[in-house]
């Protein structure tokens, strides 16, 4: 008896697949680390790919020992420094991008004076601007956070205000036959519904929010996770690189995951896209 | 009370008429039926008396009043989907219209004025039969059950018209029935007038003590846009034992209604139409005749159903009489017409 041979569409991997997705990163692990074993034996002082043990020691250098001339734990007070300017940034353009978006969506005259303008300010590149804010702001906090909010918020604002739009016409007709004024139309028919969109909406901000974040880091700043990796490029410190960006990775990881996990918990009437 | 007058109601959009000529007084407590082919305007009229859309000319006044001119509290409705809100629960649904009403500012009810809207709005789940589902988000309810909590969502507010548009369309036949029972049950309770969309002519009558039926009456071959559609059919079916008998004077109108058909006994079964399988569909027929769009005849088989009416036609019940024994055999020339595939074959020499 011949077995029968499946599309490759429809062959789908036992279980839920959590294994095959590991392969991927074993085979880059296992690849790096045969890569740096053969360029350290021909160099012992080569510095572009380090010995594990070798990231692990400059790492614990940074995390668990004093800065001669700070006296500051270098990896946790960058980490600090950036993780502020995140979330202040972040946390501003979600505000502004949430009341303002659904302000956009909700009200048609706010619409017609507000969404070209909108528009248009989503096409400016944000990091050509970084030199303005820079002018305008000082190099201090002001200008990085000010740069992320610039950055996320007309995408925020777009992609809510079309959210609002799409809400079905008979829900907007039917608040209105239960005698719902347009504040109460906001507050118990769109906000609910547009929050897990909001999430969303962060979700794909963040890869943007940490370009940002990185960017103003590496071109003014005294502190951060961006400033530490462009500060130790100078002396090719792959070892302190390396582990960074694992750190940065791993944060970014961490907020995606935490995001969706808000969305679930929090909204379970909302479905998610539908995944095959 | 809830006495509509439409008056001279007109809907253009741009170029194309959609409604002309609309002349309507429509009684309190009534049930509307508004059928009529797709894209005849049905729809159109339930938006206007909605408020959803301002007519292009005309009034309709509620109780001598002008509408208002956006949908408000007054007027109720249910749409064929997205009638309930996702993100709340089934009870979540039902309370809503009552916070909405009693907390301006947040638009939520708190500690004991929540515990007093929730006993409110059990008594309604439980009359559609939902009380046992009222933690549930709608996401998780048939499209029946979504219905049903529509309907209580919408009566709660106690409108003094109930517009339905469409509200059973999307369902299968058994659920259908059972919402039909739920239907007329609320409506004799509340005194409210009740206009109901639906491109289903058993339906209509079914729950109807009315039914209007639009169509265009006036056609322009090379411009089919430039004449709208008017009620062409109106018949008013004195029959719910619930509702106070009408006016002696619109009785009188009633008789000399020109559309003919007689109104049944107030007794007549209400599962008209139902009980005798689905006759042929009048609606779907293309009027003939552009002065009616369903046919009196028509309406009135699947009305009055299978008694001694001689006009049955339907297909199904079509038999060749039997020849008389002894009669003779029809000749070509006076028989029944033969075929046309055979009738010059023997039709002319025999």
């Amino acid at each position: 008896m011949t077995s029968y041979r499946f599309r490759w569409i429809n062959r789908r991997p036992a279980g839920r697949g959590s294994l095959l997705a590991l392969l991927p990163f074993v085979a880059i692990v296992v690849a790096y680390a045969l890569g740096s074993h053969a360029r350290l034996a021909r160099n012992p002082e080569d510095k572009l790919m380090p010995a594990a043990a070798t990231m692990a020691q400059s790492f614990a250098t940074l995390a668990f020992e004093r800065d001669a001339r700070s006296g500051d734990y270098l990896f946790w007070e960058d980490s600090r420094a950036s993780l502020v300017r995140m979330g202040a940034g972040l946390g501003i353009a979600t505000g502004v991008g949430l009341v303002v978006g659904v302000a956009i969506g909700m009200l048609p005259y706010l619409r017609a004076l507000l969404a070209s303008l909108v528009a248009a300010f989503s096409m400016i590149p944000a990091l050509a601007i970084l030199p303005i804010l820079f002018i305008v702001f000082g190099v201090g906090e002001v200008a990085k956070v000010v740069l992320i909010v610039v950055g996320v918020v007309p995408f925020i604002i777009r992609d809510l205000s079309q959210r609002v739009g799409e809400l079905p016409e008979e829900q907007w007709i039917k608040a209105q036959t239960l005698g719902a004024s347009s504040w109460q139309v906001a507050l118990r028919m769109v906000l609910p519904q547009i929050l897990p969109r909001l999430i969303d909406a962060l979700r794909l901000s963040l890869g943007p929010a940490w370009l940002f974040l990185i960017s103003a880091e590496a071109i003014s700043a005294t502190s951060g996770l961006g400033y530490r990796i462009f500060l130790v490029r100078r002396y090719l410190s792959m070892d302190v690189i390396l582990p960074y960006v694992l750190w940065i990775t791993l944060l970014a990881f961490a907020f995606d995951s935490g995001l969706k996990w808000l969305r679930r918990a929090a909204f379970p009437w909302a479905r998610e896209e539908a995944r095959r | 009370m809830s006495h509509l007058s439409v008056r001279r109601l007109w809907q253009s959009y741009g170029d194309k008429v959609v409604l002309e000529r609309i002349n309507l007084e429509i009684e309190s407590r009534s049930f509307v039926s508004i059928a009529g082919a797709s894209g005849c305007g049905k729809s159109t009229f339930l938006r206007l008396v909605l408020g959803q859309e301002r007519p292009t000319r005309g009034t309709i006044l509620l109780d001598g009043d002008p509408l208002p001119p956006e949908p408000g509290p007054d007027r109720g409705v249910v749409f064929q989907r997205y009638s309930v809100f996702p993100h709340l629960t089934v009870l979540g649904n039902v309370i809503l219209g009552l916070e909405i009403e009693r907390s301006p500012l947040l638009g939520r009810l708190f500690g004991a004025a929540r515990r007093r809207a929730i006993d409110e709005a059990r008594h309604y789940l439980e009359a559609v039969g939902l009380d046992g589902d009222r933690e549930r988000y709608p996401d998780a309810l048939s499209g029946g059950m979504q219905q049903r909590l529509s309907i209580a969502q919408t009566l709660i507010k106690k409108p003094r018209v109930l517009l339905l548009d469409e509200p059973f369309g999307a369902l299968d036949p058994g659920t259908r029935a059972s919402i039909h029972a739920l239907v007329l049950r609320p409506w004799s309770e509340h005194p409210m007038t009740v206009l109901m969309v639906t491109h289903d002519l058993t339906e209509a009558f079914k729950l109807g003590t009315r039914v209007l039926v639009f169509d265009k009456t006036r056609h322009d071959e090379q411009e089919p846009e430039r004449y709208g559609a008017t009620v062409t059919y109106d018949l008013t079916l004195n029959r719910s034992p619930s509702t106070p008998p009408p006016p002696a004077e619109l009785q009188a109108e009633q008789a000399s209604t020109r559309s003919g058909p007689r109104c049944p006994p107030a007794d007549a079964p209400r599962t008209l139409g139902g009980a005798h399988g689905e006759p042929a569909h009048p609606a779907r027929r293309r009027p003939t005749d552009a002065s009616t769009a369903v046919e009196p005849r028509a309406v009135r088989d699947q009305f009055v159903g299978a008694g001694p009416a001689p006009a049955r036609r339907c297909a199904g019940h079509v038999r060749r009489r039997p020849r008389r024994a002894g009669a003779p055999r029809p000749t070509s020339t006076h028989g029944p017409r033969r075929p046309p595939w055979n009738r010059g074959r023997y039709g002319t020499n025999s």
